[in-house]
């Protein structure tokens, strides 16, 4: 991969395409998660209507040495299914909120998938022999009269078509009051964490019916409620520590050796506010959508409305960098308020080798910024510029005075199209980007 | 709108207009002329202006986030983290409007609207509450001059019990205690058990069931003679309004009108209630908001009728009363 290359010297190039093409777009195939697995090969994604699509890399085409492969789909399942909660009378919905893969121990491959209040653990296994030649039944499966068998024959394994089983070996169900926010599995590769608006749970997983509460900051009066838990994450290389991040924009990193209940946490993030740019909107946008460590474990990286900050987890008093996303919007905070724009939980990632990170926007764009050179790109998730092995176009926000050609202006920007999930490869230059019910994947041009 | 902005010229012009501690007249959010000793040249009309337009904005946030805290009409739990940072907003809101005096204009103001339109006082609830928020947060005096609708049967500590408990859930309570019209929706009187009350009914225990229908009747009850009681004399909550947060809670809406009911079972307990799965519970009804601030007052109170009925005409009085807090 090219680690010193930057961003801007990638040349990010239409790849394919998921999902329909209607411009009515059913609820219920609005893309909630994207997530890569841990060696790139398969690219999970949930939407709304509780299903799971994984996408397989095909090999590289032998005619077009410079294209890498294709994902193309390899097993679709109903994950979670709509329930009702008869004591509140409330809807549980099925929109898988995370997807998380869990470390690949042999031929099957496991995740991890959560709705609001249920974790399930899926194994999705491949069959590609069939046995024949059974005693005691028929091809068709239908049972031999016993009388009538005369002699003894060893079932022989045949190939057959691949197919790809996808079955829930574990449901973890009833631990959260309230909406599950995040799971994250823990580097021990037996435990992880699921957290909702108050409380962290937890899990092995290998034990269903139980889990421990290691958060809890739930008040004694829900009156005193202020602030909620928004994301959380374990380590990528220390299993006794994780961190969750709340909506008043601060970080907490726990250590679970200090103590059983880590409601006291070992470090604190907080950047000081800026008095000058305090307004009624301050908290709201400081609101922290989603926490990511990067793969060294060295920094982690939080998104909040406007911006998003890399922390060096060994400085607790502010971020190492800041990014703003879309500083365009900050006078128009009101507006997003008023139809509900400023609650968008948009997330972030980190490249394979965290000298790049990337996040959504509005208008269907997404950013990429540079850590190393500090320059940052627009590019955008359209069909217009959906051409096979088309280069994307650099795009710009013009933010006030005179637009130049090409630029479009903030009073212009679709706000219902939002890119709110986004993945890379771990890997590769070879990104997913989730266009409400479109699914893109962006390869870099291999040189 | 640039609120940072208008903020920063609105404090320096208000150091330079107001004396501390001054108040502001409350038509001045109302562009009218400034009445009173101030010089009116020509900085200070500006200002005033400024102020003006800063304060209608802040009122229009305020009434805004109240909305939105309310309209919830969904079969899904509301989303916790949204919720929290809109009361969040509005308890800054008024914090702030507490502190320039704004607030206990904005209160009278309603009070006497309230009086002339023989409203029930849960449409005041939605200003005692926040009044409370305040002063549960600054330790200020903040005039109280809407009783709370509370329970009159109750002793304070039951009052609170239910409230923390989780004693009933208000359907279509939003609306109706915060519009001053249609007194008919809210008037204890009225007695209707929504479906979704008796829904939500027979999904708890069967333990809890009786507790519940008691403690129904028991809110209810207080409601009809309770108002006008109420009315006249400042009933002791020691809630505040952070009970917003207890619309989290599952709470029994149904009102009952037998004052006799009330008496029966003025002295149910509901700490029986089990806490983690009770208390955590948002509201169970599509027409209940996370928060209902008014709800938590009115908890104790009269409740309405069911909220498939008030649906439209709850909408309807939120129209009225966003009209009446603006002050157009």
């Amino acid at each position: 991969m090219a680690g010193v290359a930057g961003v801007n010297d990638f040349q990010w190039c239409f790849s394919q395409v998921k999902g329909a093409i209607d411009e009515d777009v059913a609820e219920a195939d609005i893309i909630s998660t994207v997530e890569f697995n841990h060696s790139g090969e398969l690219l999970a994604t949930g939407d709304k209507g509780g299903r799971v699509v994984i996408f397989q890399h095909e090999q590289e085409c032998k005619n077009r040495p410079n294209l890498r492969g294709e994902y193309n789909v390899y097993s679709t399942f109903q994950s979670h299914e709509p329930e009702f909660d008869y004591l509140k009378s409330l809807e549980i919905e099925e929109k898988i909120n995370k997807i998380r893969w869990l470390p690949q121990q042999n031929s099957a491959h496991f995740l991890l998938s959560t709705n609001d209040k249920t974790i399930k653990l899926w194994k999705i296994g491949e069959r590609d022999k069939r046995a024949e030649g059974y005693n005691l039944k028929d091809e068709d499966g239908r049972l031999r009269d016993p009388f009538r068998i005369t002699s003894l024959r060893v079932p022989v394994l045949m190939p057959m078509d691949l197919m790809v089983e996808a079955s829930p070996r574990r449901v973890f169900a009833n631990a959260h009051t309230y909406h599950i926010n995040s799971i994250s599995v823990n580097s021990d590769h037996q435990t992880y964490l699921s957290a909702d608006d108050l409380r962290i749970n937890l899990w092995h997983l290998e034990i269903t019916d139980r889990s421990f509460n290691i958060v809890d900051i739930k008040p004694a009066n829900m009156e005193e409620l202020t602030e909620v838990i928004t994301a959380a994450e374990c380590h990528p290389n220390q299993c006794n520590v994780f961190v969750y991040s709340s909506s008043k924009g601060t970080i907490r990193l726990c250590d679970m050796r200090t103590a059983a209940l880590c409601d006291s946490h070992t470090k604190f993030f907080e950047e000081p506010e800026d008095p000058s740019s305090r307004s009624f909107f301050s908290e709201i946008i400081s609101s922290i959508s989603d926490v990511k460590f990067s793969h060294s474990g060295r920094y982690m990286m939080t998104r909040d409305y406007l911006s998003v900050k890399v922390w060096d987890l060994n400085m607790e008093n502010r971020p190492v960098e800041t990014y703003q996303v879309h500083e365009y919007l900050r006078s128009k905070l009101c507006s997003l308020y008023e139809n509900d724009c400023i609650f968008d939980k948009f997330e972030c990632c980190w490249n394979g080798s965290d000298s790049a990170i990337m996040t959504g926007s509005y208008n269907n764009f997404f950013r990429m910024f540079d850590r190393n050179t500090r320059k940052d790109i627009t590019l955008e998730a359209s069909r217009e510029s959906s051409k096979p092995r088309a280069t994307l176009k650099p795009r710009k926000v013009s933010t006030g005075g005179k637009r130049k050609k090409d630029e479009i202006s903030v009073d212009s920007l679709d706000f219902n199209k939002k890119i709110l999930h986004t993945a890379w490869h771990p890997k590769e230059n070879v990104i997913a980007v989730a266009a409400t019910n479109n699914l893109y994947i962006f390869q870099d041009k291999i040189n | 709108m640039r609120y940072s902005y208008q903020r920063r010229t609105c404090a320096i012009a208000r150091a330079k207009m107001f004396p501390k501690g001054t108040k502001r007249k409350f038509s001045d959010s109302r562009e009218e002329p400034v009445a009173g000793g101030e010089d009116v040249n020509q900085s200070s009309l500006a200002a005033v202006r400024m102020l003006s337009s800063y304060s209608l904005q802040r009122q229009s946030l305020l009434d805004m986030s109240l909305i939105k805290l309310q309209l919830c009409h969904m079969l899904v739990e509301p989303n916790l983290c949204r919720s929290v940072l809109i009361a969040n907003t509005v308890r800054q809101i008024q914090e702030e409007m507490t502190q320039d005096g704004t607030w206990q204009i904005m209160t009278q103001a309603l009070s006497a609207a309230n009086a002339a339109a023989q409203c029930s006082a849960d449409r005041l609830v939605a200003t005692e509450v926040l009044c409370r928020q305040t002063e549960a947060a600054q330790g200020e005096q903040v005039p109280k001059p809407f009783p709370v609708v509370g329970s009159e049967g109750c002793p304070a500590e039951e009052v609170l019990e239910e409230e923390e408990e989780a004693a009933a859930a208000e359907v279509g309570m939003t609306m109706s205690t915060v519009s001053p019209q249609a007194p008919t929706s809210y008037l204890p009187g009225t007695f209707g058990m929504d479906p979704c009350w008796e829904e939500e009914e027979t999904g708890e225990d069967d333990d809890d069931d009786d507790e519940e229908e008691e403690e129904d009747s028991e809110e209810c009850g207080s409601g009809s003679e309770g108002e006008e009681r109420e009315r006249d004399s400042l009933v002791e909550d020691t809630r505040t309004a952070e009970q917003v947060f207890g619309t989290f809670e599952i709470k029994n809406p149904a009102p009952s009108p037998d004052p006799a009911l009330e008496e029966l079972f003025s002295d149910v307990d509901a700490s029986y209630y089990d806490l983690d799965t009770v208390l955590t519970g948002m509201q169970s009804v599509p027409k209940m908001g996370p928060y209902d601030l008014l709800e938590s007052l009115s908890s104790h109170g009269p409740s309405p009728l069911s909220s498939s009925t008030s649906c439209r005409s709850d909408l309807n009085e939120l129209d009225h009363i966003m009209e009446i807090i603006v002050g157009s």
